[in-house]
């Protein structure tokens, strides 16, 4: 089944075409990687499927129902959670409550028993937080649960936003650039982490600039310049596309990810 | 001790201690009228805290939420068949309702558009205060009728001293109930970044609203008790400067601390009184105390001095 389908969609900013006219399809349980250039409008992409903003032209679908124009925490609801490029941490509120905000919808969410701290409340903040800590049990990160978010160092921080997406349990979940200034051992993290998310079913939406992380997990890529379509396929197809490499990868490139596969 | 201070019950229960502490050390009813208003204030406070510190949107017309409460009390009786209790509910179900209305055009502002709108709000509550005289009695105010509890008569400075104080202790529990629930985290994400909170499902708009509506009902409470207390109120209650000061106690006393909002109502309350010695210096010595406050504990009094004492351990 088609998770995600995203067809013929734009916007431009003061004349400026950041996505135009990108279409393409994404399958259940995969892995789809969405690479091109620094300004390319992959986040800007991201920002349009996720309801962030409203596109100027096409349509978005979440397994096979219209959700453009949908607002992010509906589509929430949808099964559809994000990550950022640069870091949107809830950074007052400790490490667990950061993911916790993550369970937010799966939260009984009537005021008056929250005014009252009830029973019931209690019980289901204690729940959540169980929740959260297995979950950054994952991500490595059980040991900082009570710690303030801000103390994380960025590495940290980046796991923490794919927990607090999780948290939501999502079907689809977009990445963007999770391994961005990472070291190596924590890129290498970063992916087992990704390719046991689509193990467990969910459908992973990657944007991420680290060529051998892309190439080695990703089933299909969409390759995006100037906010258009450059190339679209597999690994392999991507690689050799001579477009893609003189747009993106360059010979450097296009080396560096076809060692990816040995 | 760390733990001790993470306890829910934490913060109410210090302010639970403070106010009985002081209901039987301080001997005069001069001073215990006085602690009677820190009470109300820092119940203001404290609701506007919940909006200010921690979801993140600042009101410069909560008096005028206040103004509705004390009002409604003043009012109330004169013109329906209830008693000044009943019409203390009245007045927070009207402050609620009206918060509802305002909030929902105004809180898609932000920043200091939404602290100029939300001025305006205030002065609006102000005007129409002091221009409906016959209301209202206009700007040289209006005497409000003694309230009575199941054919208790409440009066009394030391009576109205352990009312305010029991209201403030349930106000402070209640406000951190609302922080540790998922509404409270839900404002305290859209705080710190509502893209990220509307991704994880927080419905932003509705949230900001939740917030200003129980800021408003706090703070409307607090105008009621004082109106109840004083027996006569002026509509500078409402006035610009008295959101002014609810804003400062919250800032100096900390963003997001409860203990914060009563410490910063206490020393805005407190202080002018002490201050009066100096006489026409009196507004000059609190303005530099104010700034000295700040510049050395710029986080707020309680978040700076609980941060001073964490790095001393
Ligand atoms: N909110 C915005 N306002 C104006 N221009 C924007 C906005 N968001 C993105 N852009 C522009 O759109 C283009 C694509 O940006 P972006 O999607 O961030 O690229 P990428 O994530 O591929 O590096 C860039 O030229 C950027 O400056
Ligand atoms: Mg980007």
């Amino acid at each position: 089944m088609t998770a995600l389908s995203v067809r013929d969609i734009g916007i431009s900013f003061g004349g400026v075409k950041a996505v135009d006219s990108v279409s393409f399809d994404v399958e259940e349980g995969s892995i789809f990687s969405i690479i091109g250039p620094n300004g390319a409008g992959k986040t800007t992409l991201f920002n349009l499927i996720s309801g962030v903003y409203l596109p100027k032209a096409g349509t978005v679908s979440l397994f096979g129902e219209d959700v453009t124009g949908v607002a992010p925490n509906r589509l929430v609801a949808r099964g559809l959670s994000r990550t950022f490029q640069n870091l949107q941490i809830f950074f007052r509120m400790t490490v667990a409550e950061n993911v916790m905000v993550g369970r937010h919808l799966k939260e009984a969410r009537g005021i008056v028993p929250h005014l009252l701290s009830l029973p019931s409340v209690v019980r289901q903040n204690r729940d959540s937080r169980t929740e959260a800590i297995r979950l950054l049990d994952r991500i490595g990160l059980a040991g900082r649960a009570d710690d303030l978010a801000a103390n994380l160092p960025y590495g940290e921080l980046k796991r923490l936003e794919i927990a607090r997406a999780l948290a939501t349990e999502p079907k689809i979940l977009l990445l963007d650039e999770p391994a961005a200034g990472c070291n190596p051992k924590e890129t290498e993290d970063i992916e087992r982490l990704i390719e046991a998310i689509a193990a467990d079913g969910v459908t992973v939406v990657l944007v991420e600039h680290d060529m051998r992380l892309v190439m080695r997990i990703s089933n299909r890529l969409h390759v995006l310049d100037y906010g258009k379509t450059l190339a679209s396929g597999t690994a392999e197809d991507v690689r050799t596309n001579p477009e893609v490499i003189k747009a993106y990868l360059g010979t450097h490139g296009a080396e560096e990810a076809a060692r990816a596969r040995r | 001790m760390g733990r001790l201070f993470n306890h829910p019950l934490a913060a109410p229960a210090l302010i639970a201690l403070i106010v009985i502490a002081c209901g039987f050390g301080l001997g005069s009813n001069f001073y215990l009228r006085v602690a009677a208003l820190v009470w109300i204030s820092a119940l203001a406070a404290i609701g506007l805290n919940l909006l200010m510190g921690f979801a993140g949107q600042v009101s410069l017309g909560h008096a005028g939420f206040f103004g509705i409460g004390a009002y409604a009390v003043a009012v109330g009786p004169n013109v329906l068949p209830v008693s000044p209790l009943l019409a203390l509910v009245l007045g927070i179900a009207l402050a609620a309702v009206i918060a509802y209305l305002v909030g929902r055009p105004i809180l898609k502002l932000k920043g200091h558009y939404l602290a100029v709108a939300t001025l305006g709000f205030g002065i609006l509550v102000y005007m129409v205060l002091s221009n409906e005289s016959g209301l209202t009695g206009g700007p040289d105010g209006m005497p409000v009728s003694r309230a009575t509890l199941f054919g208790w008569r409440l009066k009394g400075v030391d009576t109205w001293y352990w009312i305010t104080g029991g209201v403030l202790v349930v106000g402070a529990w209640v406000a951190v109930n609302l922080v540790r629930s998922p509404t409270g985290r839900a404002l305290r994400a859209l705080h710190d970044s509502e893209v990220a909170a509307r991704v994880v499902g927080v419905d932003v708009a509705r949230y900001k609203l939740v917030a200003f509506v129980v800021s408003a009902v706090y703070t409307a409470l607090a105008g009621g008790l004082l109106a109840l207390f004083n027996g006569f109120i002026t509509p500078d209650v409402a006035g610009f400067m008295h959101s002014i000061e609810f804003v400062v106690m919250v800032v100096l006393g900390g963003m997001g601390s409860i203990v914060g909002s009563l410490v910063g109502a206490a020393i805005l309350i407190a202080l002018p009184q002490a201050l009066s010695a100096f006489q026409e210096y009196e507004h000059l010595a609190l303005g530099l105390i104010l700034m000295v406050f700040m510049i050395f504990l710029r986080k707020g009094i309680v978040p700076s001095l609980v941060a001073l004492a964490g790095r001393g351990r």
